[in-house]
């Protein structure tokens, strides 16, 4: 229909797009932006769900976004702020608590509590985590290694990344092998004694999987966590000012500056499809926009199962693309609050606040959660993580008053009764997050003026994702590097020409890392795609 | 040994890092926290409370006040009307800054100026010969800074007369909780800000007030380690750290003019005479030595010198006035850094430095020095426009 035509189009304006289109306008191409909602962020997004109170509905914290992203998009310029989270309490029935923050000598104290042993090693674990961390972490900065290259440029790069794995001794080679399969309980087992430690340690290990802290391979997950602590050693887990959908407005408007155009409210039918390549995107409307590539913010089964059709693909990649496991296992629940909660362990509304809150209380606290979800429902009891921005951020909520953001897992996208029946259990799910979260916080259900629930469902119909998966497919060792989201097609690329995929979907995985988006545009440009 | 501020019983019970420092006599907080970042980030998000009653303070009134202070200041204080406060510099007679302050005209013949140093001293001598009356009224009157995006709001809350429509640089008399009170939308910080100026006597009804009114907009004490993070990215010089005053040091050379500190903005030379004005005037024409200027370091170079190292990049977590050497491109030292920090708000690794005439443009590259395991290298540093941080919201109505 328009008679303008583009180096390429972004279908969905989540964060991942939005920083893949950044980068292509950088390089001096003319990129059309095209997001089905009402704004951009997909979801790394801030909503005014209930008056005055900004609920970061999805994701809630930032741990990863690439460093040279922030600095070569200019982001602080266009409004990211990222605030300190300071600590991580995690609160215990028999009244006592866990507190972990950047007072070594605190933490010490406080897990010695429960086991001077582990007060002693934990320090060094975060020492050794860290070291494996930074070797890990120039992986996630390019394209995953292609094993089945013929190029010798990424021969010479596979066989550097080999030597440098054969330097680092016996040791490391040892640890990463037991970390790629061992379970987070196991691994982390090897290491302390305590449970309290053990239980909120070993969540890292499973937060977006459809896995439990005891199940092989959970291990090697709780390594992200601590790559995002060691970035140029300064804080790396924060909360955005003014929300997490405050990144997506910086890197919008960051975009923007650059000369990308974005249309909200355009919905994406599906690719035009031209002699069996990719030449543009059909509206819903019917309109007709060409380019000479087409990107892919979606997730994996959306792009190909949706956005380009079964009917354009090979029979294996479509194969392939249902096997790629997306099964969401987790939901939100965000609370406005009249005034701030107090905890049973620890009263008072002191900085513990400004922190986190881990609901997981044991391992097999953990494990039982597990088990609802393994049979099809919600956990009676589960995992939360809480964090309650407005303490520290009073742009998100009128003055006295908070918003908490509650990540629950687990919530099985697949319910026993089919996941169309969530609407119909979704308010029982919330009831269940709030009745676990008041054994805790005993004044809570009288501070709510407003309750948000989310579940896979919800993130499904609302947001996009496939089955609820916050992080467009699990982040499970068989769904990374080479291998996400389909073998042989890891590098942005499909198989349909002139398509390329930006998002989590892809190396380096979920998350605000923005990596994705990136090595995407930097993989076109050097391929001269665009 | 330092003595405590009328603020001190509620500071102390706060202050759980047993961090202080000596400012001026007066004991003052390094941070509450063991960590500043709580702090630092109260200043940026919310609202930081500050006790800066260190600051000296001194009551100039009489028929000749203004005389007196137009003849001192480097700024022509002949224009500034009742109400309102301005930030200005004072010189020796070889246009050397002795000092920096604020003055403030509280009344037709009453000003207040505040300095670094004790100037008592200097006020007197000029004012021989004039008819005006001086008080150091340091140790009557106690003070606190309160900084940062809902500092209003704070003020609002306690029910202060006359708060939104006191202008940036303005300053009114008022009561807080009932208490009577200067308050001046002034501060270190470079953001929306107040300071608050009462007698000693009722310094901790005035503290109590502020922390219940600033509980829903997140206010929280702040100390000198967070403050001094926030000065660098306003672009604040700090006496006896990015300057000396010319009363104190030996070496002509550690002296420095306003013109080089980057206050010419300043000087009105066709005012009438006011001390220091013909040698200002002089190096007007001349061309001054020094250049008072803003660095940012580069962050890719850090990360690849680290790296050389087989290190992650690391700074110092609050800001330092370990002053570095500046170097042109061809190794000549050109300059030296004298306050730096990274900043969390800009994701800058930022630097005052004073550099000689002729690499003050910005843009130009420079290089600083930075030791990695024990070796001294060499970064390169860009010249940036100060302030580095300066929110609309500072000004804006």
């Amino acid at each position: 229909m328009t008679g303008t035509s583009y180096d390429a189009i972004v279908v969905g304006a989540g964060h991942n797009g939005l920083v893949c289109a950044a980068y292509l306008a950088k390089a001096g191409r003319k990129v059309l932006v095209l997001e089905r909602r009402h704004q951009v962020g997909g979801a790394t997004t801030t909503e005014e769900i209930y008056p005055g109170f900004k609920f970061s509905c999805c994701s809630y914290v930032v741990s990863l976004l690439r460093p040279w992203i922030i600095r070569d998009l200019d982001l602080p310029r266009h409004g990211y702020e990222i605030l300190p989270l300071e600590a991580t309490v995690t609160p215990f029935p028999d009244g006592r608590y866990l507190l972990r923050d950047a007072d070594p000598e605190r933490t010490r104290r406080s897990i010695a509590q429960f086991s001077p042993h582990d007060a002693e090693v934990y320090k060094r674990f975060g020492q050794q985590m860290a070291e494996l961390g930074r070797l890990i972490k120039p992986m996630i900065d390019q394209p995953a290694p292609d094993p089945l290259s013929r190029d010798p440029r990424e021969l010479l790069r596979i066989a550097r990344l080999g030597q440098q794995i054969r330097g680092q001794g016996d040791e490391w080679l040892f640890s990463n092998v037991k970390m790629m399969t061992m379970s987070a309980v196991d691994f982390l087992a090897e290491w302390f004694e305590c449970e309290q430690l053990i239980a909120p340690m070993a969540i890292s290990g499973i937060i977006g999987t459809f896995l439990g802290i005891r199940s092989p391979g959970t291990a090697y997950v709780l390594l992200h966590h601590y790559m995002g602590e060691i970035d140029g050693s300064f804080r790396a887990w924060g909360l955005p000012k003014g929300g997490t959908g405050a990144i997506a407005q910086a890197i919008a408007s960051s975009a923007q500056a650059l000369g990308v155009e974005i249309r909200t409210e355009a919905p994406v039918a599906h690719l035009l499809m031209k002699n069996g390549s990719a030449a543009g995107v059909v509206l819903a409307n019917g309109d007709e926009i060409r380019a000479k590539a087409v990107i892919s913010g979606l997730d994996p089964h959306r792009t190909y199962l949706k956005l380009v059709g079964e009917e354009h693909l090979d029979p294996e990649i479509a194969q392939q693309v249902r096997r790629f496991k997306m099964r969401g296992s987790s939901g939100k629940v965000n609370l406005a609050l009249d005034a701030l909660p107090e905890l049973a362990c620890l009263p008072g509304t002191g900085s513990h606040l400004q922190g986190g809150i881990t609901i997981a209380p044991s391992i097999d606290y953990l494990e039982r959660a597990y088990d609802d979800a393994k049979y099809g429902a919600f956990s009676r009891q589960p995992f939360m993580d809480i964090v309650i921005p407005s303490v520290t951020d009073p742009t998100v909520a009128p003055p006295g008053k908070h918003v908490m953001s509650i990540f629950v897992q687990y919530a099985p996208y697949q319910l026993k009764e089919g996941a169309a029946d969530w609407p119909n259990q979704r308010e029982a799910f919330g009831d269940a997050v709030i009745d676990t979260l008041a054994e805790y916080m005993p004044g809570i259900k009288n501070l709510i003026l407003h309750r948000q629930v989310l579940t896979p469902w919800d993130l499904e119909q609302i947001y996009g994702l496939t089955e609820g998966n916050i992080f467009h497919g699990e982040l499970s060792l068989e769904q990374l590097a080479f291998l996400r989201p389909i073998a042989g097609w890891s590098r942005y690329r499909t198989p349909v020409e002139n398509l390329w995929m930006c998002a989590s979907g892809t190396h380096p995985g979920g998350g605000i890392m923005g990596a994705p988006g990136a090595l995407c545009a930097r993989t076109m440009l050097a391929k001269r795609a665009v | 040994m330092p003595i405590p501020t009328p603020f001190h019983a509620r500071t102390q019970a706060l202050c759980s890092s047993y961090r202080w420092k000596d400012w001026s006599g007066y004991c003052a907080v390094c941070s509450f926290d063991t960590t500043h970042e709580r702090e630092y980030f109260a200043f940026r998000e919310s609202a930081g409370l500050l006790d800066v009653t260190p600051l000296y303070k001194y009551e100039v009134s009489g028929p000749d006040a203004q005389a007196l202070l137009a003849r001192m200041m480097v700024r022509d204080m002949s224009k500034l009307k009742v109400g309102r406060m301005a930030y200005t510099c004072w010189c020796d007679d070889d246009g050397k800054v002795v000092d920096d302050g604020t003055v403030a005209r509280l009344g037709d013949t009453h000003f207040r100026v505040t300095a670094a140093d004790p100037t008592l001293h200097w006020l007197q001598a000029l004012s021989r010969g004039l008819d005006v009356n001086l008080e150091d009224s340091s140790a009557r009157l106690g003070a606190l800074a309160l900084q940062g995006p809902t500092s209003r709001a704070v003020l609002r809350e306690a029910g202060v007369a006359g708060i939104d429509a006191l202008k940036f640089f303005g300053v009114i008399q008022t009561t807080l909780a009932g208490i009577p009170v200067w308050i001046s939308r002034t501060g270190y910080t470079g953001d929306l800000g107040y300071e608050v100026w009462v007698e000693r006597g009722e310094a901790l009804a005035v503290w109590d007030a502020l922390m219940v009114a600033g509980q829903p907009h997140g206010i929280v004490p702040a100390g000198l380690d967070a403050l001094d993070m926030v000065r660098i990215e306003a672009g604040f010089i700090l006496l006896g750290v990015d300057y000396y005053s010319s009363q104190k040091v030996i070496l002509e050379s550690r002296k420095s003019t306003p013109l080089e500190l980057g206050f010419g903005w300043m000087v009105d030379l066709e005012r009438g005479n006011f001390i220091g004005r013909d040698a200002i005037a002089a190096e007007t024409k001349r061309g001054s030595v020094w250049q008072l200027v803003g660095l940012e370091v580069s962050w890719e170079e850090l990360e690849t010198l680290y790296a050389s190292f087989n290190l992650p990049p690391s700074l110092p977590a609050t800001a330092r006035r370990d002053a570095l050497p500046i170097y042109d491109e061809t190794g000549r030292q050109v300059g030296q850094a004298t306050s730096h920090t990274w900043s969390p708000l800009l994701k800058k690794y930022l630097a005052i430095a004073s550099v000689h005439r002729g690499f003050e443009a910005k843009g130009t590259k420079l290089q600083i020095e930075h030791t990695v395991e024990y070796e001294r290298r060499k970064v390169t540093a860009t010249v940036a426009p100060l302030p580095f941080f300066d929110p609309e919201r500072k000004r804006k109505p």
